[in-house]
């Protein structure tokens, strides 16, 4: 059984259409959602969000930097930071913002500019896994 | 009475800039029509994460987010939102007026600015305001990441207890012809009610529990009213630019055709005087003869 998904940023809209389940990268682990899933409102970490158009079938992979997922009964929404295409993920880009993080935190910070380096840094190592995952 | 080469020479020149305020009319045109679509793809998420705001907010009641407790006491940081670049009318100098204003009648212990533009920023710290934080130079369609960092050191401030209040002050579009400078309050956050029975409240599961959703909603509701804002300002400066290049291109227009006419009349000047010369010339030569 199919339902309706929504993925948006603030920056724009990513994905739209009818699919059977997805996995999501949920505050408390990974989750599937599967159509009359209980109605839920979660925080998503930063990671992939896998997308099947029919169950088991063709997957499809963005990149979501954090965001909340909501579950209604009729439809799925999810609000994500920063959100990509998986193929729109290079290695290299991927790379070069995590050594910029990690060299940032490597400094003395205070704490606002701590936990957004941290922030950007676990982005980078996600997007990174992502990338090389579609490349295996 | 000036050569008639010069004026000529000034007419070509005036052509010039004219040429140029023309193109920077229709490159502003351009870029207003892109600013627009970028404000566009911002409302789906801004419309949805109000809804789940709304509904998160009505069953955590008895919950009480910092960003939403009214603060006594009259300190505050004003991020303003201001244009790079100047030859766009008077919107910077609306916008500055307003949010300076504003802090001196609301919050005039302080006061403490962020800036996201360069013309803010310049005037600002050119009348030693304290500006905590700025960036500039944001391109035509930021990403969110750009201004982030502003926000982090305001939202940071109002943290630490260090300030009640948050403002944020942009040029609003309104239309082609007009932009205002508004005053917002993003903390304390005024979420608006949600219109009666529009769609029954739905009852989540909260993963972890509505608390924490809370908690990691409401930076990012305030985080993307900034966002909002930048893109909006960039729509007015593009509005306000192509107004004022128009008038340019028509002011510069007017002086031609006027210098036109000033030129035909010093040529027709010389021409009556180096006639009259010949005349008289010829009429000496017959009288001696």
């Amino acid at each position: 059984m199919k339902y309706p998904l929504r993925v948006v940023s603030v920056e724009r809209s990513l994905f739209e259409g009818e699919v059977e389940f997805i996995i999501a990268n949920g505050a408390d682990g990974e989750l599937g959602v599967m159509a009359r899933h209980a109605p839920l409102m979660t925080v998503l970490k930063p990671g992939p969000l896998r997308i099947q158009e029919v169950m088991g079938g063709q997957e499809q992979v963005l990149f979501v930097g954090g965001g909340f997922l909501e579950v209604l009964p009729e439809r799925v929404t999810v609000l994500a930071d920063v959100a990509e295409h998986a193929d729109e993920i290079s290695v290299e880009r991927a790379e070069e913002a995590r050594r910029r993080a990690q060299e940032k935190l490597a400094g003395t910070l205070t704490t606002a500019e701590e936990t957004e380096f941290q922030n950007a840094l676990a982005i980078a190592e996600a997007r990174l896994r992502l990338a090389r995952l579609r490349r295996g | 009475m000036p050569a008639y080469r010069d004026i000529v020479r000034r007419i070509d020149s005036i052509k010039n800039t004219q040429k140029i305020t023309k193109a920077m009319q229709v490159v502003a045109a351009t870029r207003l029509r892109r600013a627009q679509a970028a404000v566009q793809a911002t409302r789906p998420y801004a419309e949805k994460m109000l809804e789940v705001l709304q509904t998160a907010g009505e069953r955590a009641t008895e919950y009480k987010h910092p960003f939403l407790v009214r603060r006594e006491g009259t300190r505050a940081v004003m991020i303003l939102v201001t244009t790079d670049k100047g030859l766009a009318g008077a919107i910077n100098v609306n916008s500055i007026r307003a949010a300076t204003r504003y802090m001196q009648e609301h919050y005039p212990d302080q006061p403490k600015y962020v800036t996201l533009g360069r013309k803010g920023r310049d005037f600002l710290l050119r009348f030693r305001r304290n500006v905590i934080a700025e960036t500039s130079g944001l391109p035509d369609r930021p990403s969110i990441a750009t201004i982030l960092s502003g926000v982090a050191v305001a939202l940071e401030e109002y943290t630490r207890g260090d300030v009640d209040a948050v403002l944020l002050c942009y040029a609003k579009w309104i239309s082609t012809l007009r932009q205002e400078a508004v005053v917002r309050t993003l903390i304390p956050a005024e979420i608006p009610v949600r219109e009666k029975e529009a769609s029954p409240p739905a009852d989540y599961i909260y993963e972890p529990d509505p608390e924490s959703v809370l908690d990691a909603l409401l930076p990012r509701y305030v985080e993307t009213q900034v966002y909002q804002a930048v893109l909006e300002n960039k729509a007015s400066e593009y509005s306000a630019k192509m107004i004022a290049m128009q008038n340019a291109t028509k002011a510069a227009g007017d002086f031609i055709d006027s210098l036109t006419l000033f030129a035909n009349k010093v040529r027709q000047a010389g021409i009556t005087t180096e006639l009259m010369e010949i005349v008289g010339g010829a009429e000496a030569l017959r009288s001696a003869g």
